[in-house]
């Protein structure tokens, strides 16, 4: 071969060859000698990192739910149980792409931009191998099209999930309160193990009081999986421990008999069981139904009852706060006989206006326009028709101290430590409260408005039902309680402090006097008495909503129905050997007589009724 | 008379009549390419999830792969070198054709598609492109001057840009690697050398802003640090390490491999196909396996040295180097030393058109092999 003039040398270029055939075999050697040492760092020298690495990815740990804690009545009626909803949920992970899954979801099913907007924000929460919920409550067509769709969704998957469900839907709402999805801020206060396999938390209410025991503890199963999540088998299983089940002294039929009676006005009642300290029914009207809020209520609807004037999210039975007006006068009363400040022969005559030394304006009676109460105003008769001048004369007499003291016993100005959460205070005034809250030392106008639970005093309707069950039960101070029994073990109600220190003379006067508010010809409450089998003592009140100038008379006509005084009940029965205690409140309803004592009638037939039937019952 | 003949007829006075002969089939060659065939099924029924489908279809294509090296194994080489242009200038155009009306997936144009089959030009460039540069350098006097490097070193980047634009950088690779070698068993002189290595050198920053696409580039960082992106682009790597890696010593037995039977391995009977094999068979695997590529890139060297023409050598030559590229391309990947490019494994990943150019090629070290003996 010629090229370029020079001949080429045959054995020459089969040298260089063979040359540079042997550099490139020992490249080959060189570079299979780094693939096997690198094979064998990988094989040998890091096994047991990588072996543990391979098993973890094989083995998933996934938690078991535990069903929350069931809730009955006190007959064994569900308020609260568990039913099941099938949840589409994504792995993150497990998609290549999560936008575009959504995207692919949203075709296929509705899903609105709210739950895609809390997906991403629980997304972040997350760690991308856990199990995050996008939708909840697919119908059976939904789960049928995602079923169909499925290999093409991967990362996405169905998963049946126990859900809260209140068949009573607004009746309990307030008492019992609900669950809901888990919020940011709670996410950074519970254990986030035992939450684990649980989406919801107690919002509110006994829901939110006995988390702890409703909850459950969470188990766990070792799966083995594929890479894109499906388990193949179960490996190994701890079961999940249900929650606790609580049996709750809430009486159905009282419940509904004391709901119904509002007929939608707005209020508030309690009513205790006097011997236990249990709450036999726990009302705020107007109610909303708890299962909105268990799987994420839309906003529209929750703007609804955010912004209704009616505040039905509003739990008036323990936060409501209200001057009691004159149902504090049979517990003032009682303090009066006790320390021998009144005797029950003590009479005044009351022309309708008060005058206290060194104060020009007068205090007045409800009817002083009608020349007062007149002559012969005695404590009973103070009661019954509930005259404010005959107290007036009382209050300063006892003196604030006293009054506050025997106030706190009897349950008024702090918590009552029902198990329930968010339970407001009120305000029992006294001289420090007072110095404390306005700076100002106490006057005897003061004691003067405290005396006919005006002024700076302020009650919940649970307080008005405990003073009343304490009235009822001649002092025994129990805290009220809701929950009788916890998986099936009695809590016992614990008597919280010792008797009140009132005597039984003085405990019978009052209850008598209490008994002819209701079934005397002049008691306030006398419009509940008719075709009464049974009796009850009871005091109305009247509190203003709004303050009226001493120089106008309160006229209704001329104000809007909010501004009118809100009508208070205190109440027991039977009278002989009390079973039952109730306060209540309806706003803006007036008079006491005429709006609230029916609904304590209410309650009052249906707790009757159902006394009789266990009596026949046992008979 | 040759001399060789002499001897020929010296030791074989009857003339060789063994049907090894008759058909031009180098007998070790051909019973390591079995062996691989077989390690190749055993493997890739346990990494398709033990299908059958697979293994039958993957089958038949290594069928037709022999057929295929034993009809060029009956051409003499010279016919090979004479035809060498012709095979490279209709792969060019065909590559051209490529980037106009090629079909493909995942983003990349890689077929024609004929309606009846499809053909993966860039297949073709893998053997063409060592044919085409040996032909012509084996006409020169070697080693080669600057001229006849710099030409042969056109030719061989025409199609190496080609096969990147569509784009496949594994392939791109290999055929760059086969044109480097054969100018480089050539007699490429040591100044050209250096100045090669300097010159690619040079070139990655122009590679890494302008030829590499996001991806390509993201493959390149995840090598450097694959927990990065853990779920991302490392997930291969971190899987296929973990496979192999849990092997151990001897395995976790024949489909019994978690990291693949359960498919947390990507690609696991394909490019990644390797990693199935060291979870289950252990390094024990790996290195059996690299004993046999090794014995038949020795074979194909040996060839190489016995050949009679400064072409046959040359051919033979380049395509025993690039067949270990290969190879370390592809397991130097799944074990994570070097970037993910799309490059199977010989024989042993699943895919007809790599199988059939494999067997191809070795048609023609066939053909070098059954000639030296001839002559």
């Amino acid at each position: 071969m010629i090229d370029n003039g020079v001949f080429s040398d045959p054995e020459r270029e089969r040298n260089l060859f063979a040359r540079r055939l042997f550099v490139g075999t020992l490249m080959t050697l060189l570079l299979s000698l780094v693939l096997g040492l690198r094979y064998f760092n990988l094989q040998i020298s890091r096994y047991e990192d990588f072996a543990t690495q391979s098993n973890n990815n094989r083995v998933l740990v996934r938690p078991l739910p535990p069903p929350r804690g069931l809730i009955y009545d006190r007959s064994g009626q569900l308020i609260a149980d568990n039913r099941p909803s099938y949840n589409l949920t994504i792995v993150p992970e497990r998609s290549e792409n999560v936008e575009q899954l959504l995207s692919e979801l949203g075709k296929l099913i509705n899903i609105s931009e709210r739950d895609i907007q809390s997906f991403r924000k629980k997304l972040t929460r997350r760690r991308p191998f856990e199990q995050t919920t996008l939708y909840v409550n697919l119908s059976e067509a939904e789960r049928a099209i995602l079923a169909v769709n499925g290999h093409r969704l991967d990362g996405a998957e169905t998963s049946a999930q126990l859900i809260r469900h209140y068949p009573h839907r607004d009746l309990y709402a307030h008492a019992v309160g609900y669950v809901g999805r888990i919020n940011e801020q709670e996410s950074q206060t519970i254990e986030s193990v035992k939450y684990s396999g649980t989406d919801s938390i107690g919002k509110v209410g006994l829901e939110k009081f006995y988390e702890t025991q409703l909850l459950g503890t969470v188990g766990s199963e070792q799966v083995e999986t594929n890479a894109r999540g499906r388990a193949m088998r179960i490996l190994q299983q701890t079961p999940a421990r249900p929650g606790d089940n609580l049996t709750l002294y809430l009486d159905t039929d009282l419940q509904r008999a004391a709901f119904d009676a509002f007929k939608g006005e707005r209020g508030a009642l309690v009513a205790i069981e006097v011997e236990t300290g249990g709450i036999l029914a726990m009302v705020s009207t107007p109610s909303y139904d708890p299962n909105l809020f268990v799987t994420g209520i839309s906003q529209k609807s929750y703007d609804g009852l955010l912004y209704s004037k009616d505040r039905p999210l509003f739990d008036r039975a323990i936060r409501g706060q209200y001057p009691p007006g004159s149902t504090i006068k049979p517990l003032f009363g009682l303090i009066a006989l006790q320390h021998n400040i009144v005797t029950p022969n003590y009479q005044i005559n009351d022309n309708g206006y008060f005058y206290f030394e060194g104060i020009e304006r007068p205090w007045r009676d409800h009817n002083f326009a009608r020349g007062g109460h007149g002559d012969g105003v005695n404590l009973s008769k103070a009661i019954i028709e509930s005259c404010n001048i005959y107290f007036y004369g009382l209050g300063i007499k006892t003196g604030i101290d006293l009054l506050s003291n025997y106030g706190s016993q009897f349950g008024l100005g702090a918590k009552t430590g029902i198990d329930m959460p968010g339970e407001r205070p009120g305000i029992m005034p006294n001289r420090a409260w007072k110095k404390g809250a306005h700076g100002q030392s106490w006057f005897n106008g003061d004691t003067i408005n405290t005396s006919i639970g005006q002024g700076f005093m302020l009650t919940t309707p649970l307080q008005l039902a405990v003073m009343s069950a304490r009235i009822a039960s001649r002092g025994d101070v129990r805290a009220p309680r809701l929950v009788k029994s916890i998986n099936g073990i009695e809590q016992t109600a614990t008597q919280v402090a010792t008797n009140i220190d009132i005597d039984t003379e003085h405990w019978d006067y009052m209850h008598q006097a209490m008994q002819d508010v209701v079934h005397s010809r002049r008691g306030t409450a006398r419009s509940i008495n008719i075709e009464l089998d049974y009796k009850i003592a009871g005091k109305t009140g009247t509190a203003q909503a709004i303050s009226i100038d001493a120089e106008d008379k309160y006229d209704s006509s001329k104000l809007n129905k909010n501004q009118w005084d809100h009508a208070l009940f205190i109440a027991f029965a039977p009278v002989k050997d009390p079973k039952i205690a109730i306060g209540l409140i309806v706003e803006n309803g007036e008079h006491g007589g005429s709006s609230a004592a029916p609904i304590a009638r209410a309650v009052f037939d249906a707790y009757m009724a159902s006394q009789e039937s266990v009596t026949l019952v046992t008979k | 008379m040759h001399r060789s003949d002499f001897v020929r007829q010296l030791n074989n006075p009857g003339g060789d009549r063994r049907p090894s002969r008759v058909l031009h089939i180098d007998i070790p060659l051909l019973l390591l390419l079995l062996a691989l065939c077989g390690i190749g099924l055993t493997v890739l029924y346990s990494a398709s999830g033990q299908s059958i489908f697979y293994v039958k279809r993957q089958a038949s294509f290594m069928l037709a792969g022999l057929l295929a090296m034993l009809i060029m194994a009956q051409f003499k080489p010279r016919f090979w070198e004479r035809g060498s242009i012709l095979i490279y200038i209709g792969g060019l155009l065909s590559l051209v054709a490529v980037l106009y009306f090629g079909v493909g997936a995942k983003g990349a144009q890689r077929w024609l598609d004929f309606g009846f089959t499809r053909f993966q030009p860039s297949e073709l460039m893998k053997i063409a492109v060592p044919m085409m540069v040996s032909a012509y350098l084996s006409r020169r006097h070697l080693p080669p001057q600057f001229k006849h490097v710099f030409i042969a070193t056109v030719a061989t980047l025409l199609p190496v840009f080609l096969v990147a634009r569509q784009p496949d950088l594994g392939t791109s690779l290999i055929i760059f690697a086969s044109g480097f070698f054969a100018i480089f068993l050539a007699g490429l002189g040591k100044r050209y050398l250096v100045a090669t290595v300097l010159s690619a050198l040079a070139a990655i920053p122009t590679l890494w802003f302008y030829v590499l696409l996001d991806y390509q580039k993201q493959r390149v960082l995840t090598l450097l640090n694959p927990g990065e992106d853990k779920l991302g682009a490392g997930w291969n790597i971190i899987q296929s390490t973990t496979a192999i890696g849990s092997g151990g010593w001897s395995g976790k037995g024949w489909t019994q491999g978690t990291q693949s039977q359960l498919n947390f391995l990507p690609e696991s009977h394909t490019d990644f196909i390797i990693a199935v094999l060291a979870e289950e068979f252990g390094l024990i695997g790996v290195l059996s396996l690299l004993l046999v590529y090794l014995l038949l890139i020795g074979r194909c060297m040996m060839i190489a040295l016995n050949a009679q023409t400064q072409f046959s050598r040359l051919v033979a030559g380049t395509l025993s180097l690039t067949f270990f590229v290969y190879i370390f391309v592809n397991m130097g990947m799944v074990s994570g030393i070097l970037p993910v490019v799309g490059a199977p494994l010989p024989f042993i990943s699943y895919g007809g058109s790599a199988i059939v150019t494999l067997f191809s090629g070795f048609g023609i070290l066939m053909a070098i092999s059954t000639e030296q003996k001839r002559i």
